[in-house]
């Protein structure tokens, strides 16, 4: 299983490697959400940092949604998820290797939007160690039930509208808990960040155990 | 022709297409005792409103609020109930020993009831929260979690509203049902974590004791809006079955009747040409 995820997440990866969507269209439509939330909030800094975690974890969510969609469309295109169904590759291993795809593109945008985040809403970054766990974690959970999604939503005409009102729902909680550490992080308390990260562990592994089991059955329905 | 068609099961609960003597008996009864199910709670909700807005006294702290308590617990108990039943219903589909589109059916009658539940539950709990919080909304953990529950199921019915083979959409449903259902307990205890943390726990509801008529009044509201949840679930499902059936032989007479209509306007050339 683990070798296959291996071989699907490098494929996925190469796919944006060669046509840098992630890099050209989600990186900058996240950067863009940024700004206009700075619009909304006004030129106050003080209003922009308090809000920055919540900000900046919501933008996540937003491009995570571009991301997941453009991970499903690589597989709906050219019937490519008849070609993983008939590869004999494992459906758990398929499942963790697209999200473990979708994983580390998201964890490179994430740095990308932390340093502009902090620029633009002018919160100096501290708490490294705790930022960057929170990261690790909440990017775990958001691709694990990205992925388990993006595959229920697959195979139907409405996937654009229908997957942002399955995933949003769900993620709530990874949201609530990340910005929680964040803003624990950035206000120097990292020691009250602890607790939610446990919470984003439980979720994350919850999610990925169940998508691995659950992603069989889902791939068979075509 | 009619091997194409899959077998469906007719009726109300599902007896099979062969409607012999016994089944349609037993059809006859089970429609029985569902109108009794539904007569039985609808005389509980006018008993319950007259109880409750008539004979009941206002309370001592609450006043006339206190009236909604006869409406707005007993929502929230459908509403949960609902989704233990559609729960319940999508693992029974999922486990391959018990694999039936009943249950499927029956899964997304009980959350469409859950829905409408929650929906009332979260307006009666606004009106209450208007004079008693002095705000249409407070992020009180359970409101919090009852909102997202009401999204997290509208999604759930969303899906369901796909088309596509049936077995397919049970399939991915059912999945879809569990996944969501996990959810509700992380929802709950962060939101509740995240509260404790900020500020102290909202202004709980008054304390008064509940007794004498308005105990009786708020436990026949429990009782009559649960029937009414039974009949509501009972002819959603009956309507699925329905429309399950409909679906699958649909197609089959609609060739038929084209194939006639063919087949009448062939004659007619015939009849023209010749």
């Amino acid at each position: 299983m683990w070798h296959d995820a291996v071989v699907v997440a490098g494929k996925d990866l190469r796919i944006e490697w060669r046509s840098r969507v992630g890099l050209n269209q989600v990186v900058p439509f996240a950067l863009v959400v940024l700004l206009l939330f700075g619009l909304a909030l006004g030129p106050d800094a003080g209003r922009l940092r308090a809000a920055a975690a919540g900000l900046f974890w919501v933008t996540v969510l937003l491009a995570c949604l571009l991301a997941v969609q453009r991970s499903v469309a690589v597989e709906t295109a050219d019937a490519g998820r008849d070609g993983l169904r008939l590869s004999g590759l494992d459906a758990g291993g398929i499942f963790v290797g697209k999200a473990a795809a979708l994983a580390l593109q998201l964890l490179v945008l994430e740095v990308v939007l932390a340093v502009v985040a902090a620029l633009l809403y002018a919160t100096p970054l501290s708490g490294i160690g705790l930022l960057a766990a929170t990261c690790v974690l909440a990017t775990a959970g958001l691709a694990a039930v990205g992925t388990f999604y993006g595959a229920v939503s697959a195979g139907t005409r409405v996937r654009e509208t229908l997957l942002p009102l399955l995933f949003f729902p769900v993620v709530a909680p990874v949201v609530l808990a990340a910005t929680k550490a964040f803003s624990a992080a950035l206000s120097h308390h990292s020691g009250g960040g602890l607790g939610w990260l446990g919470l984003l562990a439980i979720f994350s592994v919850a999610y990925v155990a169940i998508g691995t089991i659950a992603f069989g059955p889902l791939l068979e329905d075509g | 022709m009619s091997a194409l068609v899959p077998p469906v099961d007719h009726g109300l609960f599902g007896e099979g297409a062969r409607s012999d003597a016994a089944a349609a008996s037993r059809q006859r009864r089970a429609q029985l005792a569902l109108r009794v199910v539904g007569v039985t709670g609808l005389l509980g909700v006018v008993l319950t409103v007259w109880l409750g807005l008539w004979v009941t006294p206002p309370d001592a702290y609450m006043g006339n609020l206190v009236r909604l308590l006869y409406i707005h617990p007993s929502m929230a108990w459908d509403a949960f109930l609902a989704y233990g039943v559609s729960f319940l219903a999508s693992a029974c589909y999922l486990w391959p020993r018990t694999r039936d589109l009943r249950f499927d059916r029956l899964a997304g009658a009980s959350a469409e009831a859950g829905v409408v539940f929650t929906a009332i539950t979260l307006v009666t709990g606004s009106l209450w929260g208007r004079p008693t919080w002095g705000t249409w909304w407070v992020w009180d953990p359970l409101l919090t979690t009852t909102a997202l529950l009401f999204v997290l199921y509208l999604g759930y019915l969303a899906l369901r509203k796909v088309p596509g083979d049936p077995e397919v959409r049970a399939k991915r449903t059912a999945v879809g049902a569990l996944v969501a259902f996990i959810d509700v307990p992380i929802v709950y205890f962060s939101v509740t974590w995240w509260k404790s943390l900020h500020q102290a726990p909202t202004i709980s509801p008054g304390k008064s004791d509940v007794h004498g008529l308005m105990a009786w009044t708020m436990l026949l509201s429990f009782v009559a809006f649960s029937l009414v949840y039974v009949w509501f679930v009972a002819h959603r499902y009956r309507l699925a079955g329905l429309q399950a059936r409909e679906e699958a032989e649909g197609l089959a007479l609609a060739l038929a009747e084209r194939r006639a209509e063919g087949a009448a306007s062939a004659v007619e050339e015939n009849e023209v040409w010749t």
